[in-house]
């Protein structure tokens, strides 16, 4: 049995703790700027560019945070999910530093709305370590001095006489465990924060510790939101329209009620739903379910295509400097990419257990606190009423930060009055994803008499991320003019270039997009940084000089310039082309992380074949360097399958397709043989991780074709028989 | 209806009212066990491969019938941190998953692919590995398998799937 030690009388006393959180700041910077004019939206918005929306939440009391078991080892509960980032390691290796205990002794849970350890906003933006850095450092040496001094009190010595040895305190001859400590104490003072540890005296913090969550992995264990099982439990399913903008009109459930296994129809203004004893059965009831959706017309590709290009929309001014290029002087290029898919391979699904005044939610969710509001608004229960348990996530990429299934699943276990389990099927995955949106990119560049890059613009269009987003305060857009998330890696990162200017045009589309990992960092890299090679190479330069000049001198441009030239020098970079391999470059900077990669590329049997990838990052400090690169590998292949395969279409008013393999990814055979990764650390403090490295591989990969096919590719998938 | 098989070396009965629903979903609804993963339902992904006889099977769409008399091994058959499968090993090793759900999958297929190839080179893990995994860790699994095939030929190891 565990001691809980929470809610047992704290004393609330001199807190040292803070909510640490770059979007609190943002919004109230914001507001106050309403009135002011666009350069200060675009000062604004620059910010978004970096800015961590890291975590609102209670840091105020270690007691929500930890828990002593009986064996003494610690449980952490985390507000902060784990999808696969490596974050439960992370944060455990902080804790087990300023606790003084071993790695070992570290448990890592995700915290249950009733803990009260609740994060206002996501788990998301790679914000996850670098935001809990520092208050979790606090709370754990927190924990630690409260103990200690609890602990002597017991043992009746001067706290200064007692040593800390994982989870054990000793003064002279006595020895009292941190599990012996917390049986002990009735009433708890929370303690002066006491001065945090040097990063020199850390024991695991900093090292490759191998990853907290790996033996429940590999053997198998049921820790995600699919494998949720209460006893008594029934599976629902949901009817959902195929064609694009269906509105719901009305229902024939005749011949699904009496259908085997199944146990009740639910019918509600926003949608029907089938209870019965086995997904199965449930599932095979909804599809005799017919449905009559009024769709408002036959939307195609071409028509989507024809609404996201520049010039649509309004647009927004987000970065502007020197003068405008004339048309007749620059070079320019278009781009365009796709509607992305997340297709990770645990579908969205949850499992409900509504009772008279209260309700139990288990699911996979990145948005905890979101997901309990909403069921509590929807069951008319107070949030307090509602326990939300996440779990792991069968990954996340931004899909689940919009939770709506998980009103459903509550909703029809109150009307049935047992547990009720419901997850997606995987054609339902694909066409009621959130996408990521399509977007249309015009590059304007100009290389004066000196060979320098005199004009860089970069004009372009996407659909929403963070607009209409439960994340996103609804005035935000208004405020700041453009989508926060559509613009990440869309301004231009060569400010030392005297003419350069962003502009997003914002265009709404007839279906749903939103975050999907990195937001726009890879469409719009893939743009500006296909388009500077472009010029490079039309200016016969060398492609590192190139962009090196056109870099300012400040912290971030400083970085980005080392981790261009550590690239470089790390890949071999060379514009020859040897046994049939050429190398592409690219760079890019995201929320404060610069990341640039070297791609080397042959063409086999009519098809881009990407063998080897060389990635230079500079995330600051790096709490677990081994899991760090793992997010580089992942961010590197999950790059690629974008960039070279993966696509959603509209085909007669339908999303298109709807099952792996139809819609391609990479598999095993395309991923790269060897990935060589550099890390620098430019920064005393944990950076941004889990995106970054999905900016430059795209255009790595397009540069490195430019030099073997001499042609410039235009679209995401990359496609040799463009024209 | 009752079915006779063998999951994880031991004897089990079931009794299905449809002799046609997947054995995927009596393995992770009726028997409980969850660490064969449901991804697509169409045999698409690879999440829920088992071995049957020894082969890689996608059990989201194999009817449970076909399944009567044979010799089924899932993630939880496979070894325990006592005991681990190479495989299983080389993963840790390697520390192969990120989110990890669709890991069991690919252990299940590796195990089939070093059964059929001990030694596999890279093609052979092209050709074998159909598996999706979203998180991108192929690089590192295909590590794995190199090791997983040397953990195997080591004397004091040896699979017995």
């Amino acid at each position: 049995m565990a001691e809980k030690k929470k809610g047992e009388g704290k004393k609330v006393s001199r807190r040292k703790f803070l909510i640490r959180s770059g979007f609190g700041t943002l919004g109230v910077l914001a507001v106050g700027t309403y009135v002011f004019r666009n350069s200060i939206r675009r000062s604004l918005l620059s910010m978004a560019n970096s800015m961590e929306l890291a975590y609102m939440g209670d840091t105020s009391d270690p007691m929500i945070w930890f828990e002593i078991t009986e064996e003494n080892n610690v449980i952490l509960y985390s507000p902060k999910v784990e999808m696969g980032q490596g974050t439960f390691t992370s944060l455990a290796q902080i804790a087990a530093d300023e606790l003084d205990v071993s790695f070992e002794q570290m448990r890592v849970e995700h915290a249950p709305t009733e803990t009260g350890n609740i994060d206002g906003m996501s788990t998301g933006g790679s914000t996850s370590v670098s935001g809990l850095w520092q208050p979790l450092r606090e709370l754990a040496a927190t924990m630690r001095e409260m103990i200690k001094l609890k602990g002597a009190a017991r043992m009746g010595v001067e706290p200064s006489t007692v040593m800390i040895r994982e989870g054990v305190l000793s003064s002279g001859q006595q020895t009292m465990t941190y599990a012996d400590v917390a049986k002990s104490a009735g009433e708890w003072d929370i303690p002066k924060t006491p001065k945090l540890k040097d990063l020199k005296q850390y024991q695991y913090v900093g090292k490759p510790i191998p990853r907290i969550d790996l033996e429940d992995k590999v053997y198998g264990a049921p820790i995600f939101g699919m494998d949720a099982e209460m006893p008594d439990m029934l599976y629902g399913a949901v009817c959902r329209p195929e064609l694009i903008g269906s509105k719901f009109i009305n229902a024939d459930t005749s011949a699904a009620e009496k259908m085997p296994g199944v146990v009740q129809i639910v019918r509600e203004d926003d949608f029907v739903g089938v209870i019965a004893e086995s997904m199965t059965a449930a599932e095979n009831a909804k599809n005799s379910i017919q449905v009559n959706w009024e769709a408002a017309k036959d939307l195609q590709q071409e028509d989507l295509e024809a609404l996201i290009t520049v010039g649509n929309g309004k647009h927004t001014i987000i970065q502007k400097e020197g003068s405008a290029l004339k048309d007749e002087d620059a070079f320019a290029l278009e781009f365009r990419t796709p509607i992305g898919a997340h297709a990770q391979l645990e579908p969205n699904g949850v499992l409900a257990h509504v009772e008279a005044d209260k309700a139990t939610v288990i699911l996979s969710t990145q948005v905890i606190g979101i997901t309990r509001k909403e069921v509590a608004g929807r069951l008319n229960l107070k949030e307090e009423a509602v326990n939300v348990i996440p779990t792991y996530l069968g990954g996340g990429f931004g899909r689940r930060l919009h939770t709506p299934h998980a009103v459903q699943a509550a909703v029809m276990s109150k009307a049935v009055g047992r547990p009720v389990k419901y997850y997606f099927s995987r054609q339902e995955e694909f066409q009621h994803d959130m996408f990521r949106p399509p977007t249309h990119h015009i590059v304007k560049g100009k290389v004066g008499a000196t060979g320098q890059l005199e004009g860089l613009e970069h004009h372009f269009v996407s659909g929403d991320v963070a607009n209409n987003s439960a994340l996103m305060p609804k005035v935000l857009p208004g405020i700041i003019g453009a989508d926060i998330g559509a613009v990440r890696g869309g301004i231009i990162q060569y400010t030392n270039i005297p003419n350069h200017r962003a502009v997003y045009w914002h265009v709404a589309l007839p279906f749903a997009t939103s975050w999907w990992r990195s937001l726009g960092l890879l469409a719009n890299t893939f743009a500006i940084e296909s388009t500077v090679d472009e010029l490079a190479l039309r200016s016969d330069r060398n492609v590192v000089e190139f962009r090196l000049e056109a870099l300012s001198d400040n912290a971030i441009s400083r970085r980005l310039k080392a981790v261009i030239q550590a690239v470089a020098k790390k890949a071999g970079y060379t514009e020859e082309i040897l046994n049939g391999r050429a190398m592409g470059l690219a760079a890019s900077i995201d929320a404060g992380t610069p990341c640039a990669q070297v791609a080397e590329v042959s063409i086999e049997e009519g098809e881009i074949k990407v063998h080897k990838v060389t990635v230079a990052m500079d995330p600051g400090f790096a709490v677990n360097p081994d899991q760090v690169r793992a997010q580089c590998e992942g961010c590197v292949i999950m790059g690629m399958s974008a960039s070279m395969f993966e696509q959603m279409k509209v085909v007669d008013g339908s999303l298109q397709p709807i099952i792996y393999g139809p819609y391609r990814m990479a598999l095993m055979k395309h991923a790269p043989k060897e990935i060589d990764i550099v890390l620098l650390q430019g920064t005393d403090k944990p950076g941004a991780v889990g995106e970054p490295p999905l900016g430059p591989i795209a255009a790595a990969i397009s540069n490195a074709v430019r030099r073997l096919t001499g042609k410039r590719l235009t679209r995401i998938p990359l496609n040799l028989a463009e024209v | 209806m009752e079915l006779n098989f063998t999951l994880n070396n031991q004897a089990i009965t079931v009794d299905v009212t449809d002799e046609n629903h997947p054995l995927l979903m009596v393995l992770r609804d009726t028997l409980g066990l969850k660490g064969t993963k449901f991804g697509c339902g169409k045999a698409a992904c690879g999440s829920c491969t088992l071995l049957i006889e020894g082969e890689a099977v996608r059990a989201c769409s194999y009817p449970v019938k076909l399944a009567a008399d044979k010799h089924i091994t899932t993630i939880e058959g496979l070894g325990s941190p006592e005991d681990p499968h190479p495989v299983q090993q080389a993963w840790i090793e390697e520390i192969v998953p990120q989110c990890g759900y669709c890991q069991p999958g690919f252990m299940m297929a590796t195990v089939a692919l070093l059964n059929k190839i001990p030694n596999p080179t890279d093609a052979d893990i092209d050709k074998a590995i159909t598996n999706i995994c979203r998180c991108g860790t192929y690089y590192r699994m295909r590590k794995a398998i190199h090791k997983a095939a040397d953990l195997n030929q080591t004397p004091s190891e040896g699979s017995n799937l």
